[in-house]
């Protein structure tokens, strides 16, 4: 089955992941270093029948899967760091009118234009905070290139399941390195199709009017029903109110429905955790870096014996947070080792999930060069008070 | 097979890049190992020092970069000055006679050939120095089979263009085979 193999960069993972869940609609503008997002797009969707939109900029594009996804397409718009922060404003309409989107932000090295063609992993409180007000966000990320197409698709799923935007946070390592992927066969992967009406044309429809299971099935915008979108605060109907019930009942469903799926969306993958002393937690590329160091010292098992007992837990669902997941796997260890490219992002999550926040520690890098196995065993060595 | 680290450099339009990625293509799509290519983004990928890694393995790859390569090809001298230090006691350094001078020491097997030359003597288009230079290291290294490079080559280039390739690769792989040490 060679025609399913495939070498291909962490970018072209994303689009095959996403095509392979049924996306027919992107906007975007390009950007380093998620530009192959958008270059691939531009190629395969007409081959399709889908539509690729290059629009004047990041605003416009989030606006422009957003009207699509009404229409009921699926839809992802893919962007880096700059592009990012002029999404933000939209994002939170997709929040608030509740449009299933998807959205990368493969991360570059910030804040402003900053490093453009270097990594970093400096967006993940912006991806949760980004956009203003109270809510909560779906953001995944993953670390070589058959889980960026795992979990592409289960961005569509999630976006679906909840009607909401899903944030895939890459980042330049994993987005332009090239390595085998494998795409699964059709069927392989289940698929979360869009929850529609089954009101009739011209009978009343009530786009915002939750089912006894909660979910809200949609009508396609512009075919059988007329309805109302509108980034306010809205009653059923989905028409403008402040009626302080139905917004504070707005507010809680927006949050509710996410955090109280935590475990429903957590993804998370473990190495060696069984007996390990010391926890690294990491994710995206430095996660490869850690696994790199923690396989190392597994196969020395002769380590192992003298007390250097290494796990790894990589994060692939970053927001919601699984603070009771994390608490629970971390109970035994002696020391946590946080490892990202920032200055301590994630960190301050592990540090409220554990028992004993003193235990957890950071080990980054913010250079624009990807953390090294060794960068990671020297602090683990100060911190286990061996020296370098 | 024990983990290959290569680094490939040059400058900027010599082609390392897609040599690399032809190298790793080869080895995943049709020798079933598993491999990682990544290269330097940004300015030096349109002149100056240029620089793409390929690791070739038989088992799972995490770190992706190369920190010690095992085999360096320099094809300028800056790129030669700038990575030659960081080869692995041991290695095998290719580089080419034109364009560098071999003065330093390394704990490497330096290996210079006319790799420019011969392809501009026998073929006159500088365009696929890449592959002779490819040839060369699949000829000292065994890598990967020469027939996997052209599968790769064919779904690449323009069907016209494929013989020239091949003559390219073969005069890399009967330099290199001059020089193979079992």
């Amino acid at each position: 089955m060679i025609n399913n193999i495939k070498f291909i960069q962490g970018n072209e993972a994303c689009v095959e992941g996403a095509l392979y869940a049924g996306l027919d609609f992107f906007a975007g503008y390009p950007i380093t270093p998620s530009t192959e997002i958008a270059e691939m797009m531009s190629i395969r969707l007409p081959q399709i029948g889908g539509k690729f939109l290059q629009m004047e900029d990041e605003i416009a594009s989030m606006c422009a899967i957003i009207g699509a996804s009404l229409t009921g397409h699926k839809v992802l718009t893919a962007t880096s760091g700059p592009g990012f922060s002029l999404k933000q404003e939209a994002l939170g309409y997709a929040i608030m009118a509740e449009i299933p989107c998807v959205i990368v932000n493969v991360q570059r090295g910030g804040p402003s234009t900053g490093n453009p063609t270097h990594v970093s992993q400096g967006d993940v409180n912006q991806s949760r905070w980004g956009t203003h007000g109270d809510h909560a966000i779906i953001v995944l990320t993953a670390s070589n290139h058959q889980d960026v197409f795992a979990i592409t698709v289960e961005a569509f799923n999630m976006a679906e399941t909840y009607r909401t935007p899903v944030i895939l946070l890459f980042d330049e390592v994993v987005g332009h390195m090239r390595e085998r992927l494998v795409i699964p066969e059709k069927g392989d992967i289940p698929l979360v199709q869009r929850l529609k009406t089954a009101i009739k044309r011209d009978v009343d429809y009530h786009p915002y009017l939750p089912r006894e299971d909660g979910r809200l099935p949609m009508s396609d915008f512009g075919e059988d029903h007329r309805y109302n979108v509108t980034g306010l605060f809205h009653d059923m109907w989905g028409f403008p109110t402040d009626n302080p019930q139905v917004v504070h009942g707005l507010l809680r469903h927006l949050v509710d429905k996410i955090n109280n799926n935590v475990h429903q969306i957590a993804r998370l993958k473990e190495y060696f955790l069984e007996d390990a002393t010391t926890i690294l937690i990491s994710y995206g590329s430095s996660a490869r870096s850690a696994l790199h160091l923690g396989s190392a010292l597994h196969l020395a098992k002769e380590r192992r014996t003298r007390g250097e007992r290494l796990g790894l837990i990589e994060l692939q669902t970053l927001w919601p947070f699984p603070y009771g997941i994390i608490r629970q796997k971390c109970e035994n260890a002696r020391f946590i080792v946080v490892v990202e490219m920032n200055m301590g992002q994630m960190l301050h999550e592990i540090k409220l999930a554990v028992n004993n926040p003193e235990k957890v520690f950071l080990a980054n890098r913010i250079d624009g060069e990807l953390i090294t196995p060794d960068d990671i065993k020297k602090i683990i060595r100060l911190i286990q008070g061996k020296g370098v | 097979m024990e983990k290959c680290r290569i680094i490939f450099s040059g400058s900027g339009g010599q082609g390392i890049i897609t040599a690399a990625v032809i190298l790793a293509e080869a080895a995943v799509l049709h020798e079933d190992m598993m491999a990682v290519q990544s290269q330097v983004y940004g300015p030096q990928a349109r002149g100056g020092v240029s620089r793409s890694d390929v690791i070739i393995s038989d088992s799972r790859i995490d770190f992706p970069k190369v920190i010690q390569p095992n085999v360096l090809v320099c094809l300028t001298q800056a790129s030669y000055n700038t990575y030659s230090p960081m080869i692995r006691p041991g290695g095998l350094l290719l580089s080419d006679e034109k364009y560098v001078s071999t003065d330093r020491k390394a704990e490497a097997r330096q290996i210079s050939l006319p790799m420019y030359e011969a392809v501009m003597e026998k073929i006159k288009k500088p365009v696929v120095f890449n592959i002779c230079v490819l040839g060369v290291l699949i000829s000292l290294t065994k890598l990967v089979k020469p027939e996997s490079i052209m599968k790769v080559l064919e779904t690449r280039i323009p069907s016209e263009l494929v013989k020239l390739n091949r003559k390219a690769l073969d005069i890399g792989i009967q330099m290199g085979a001059k020089h193979f040490r079992g």
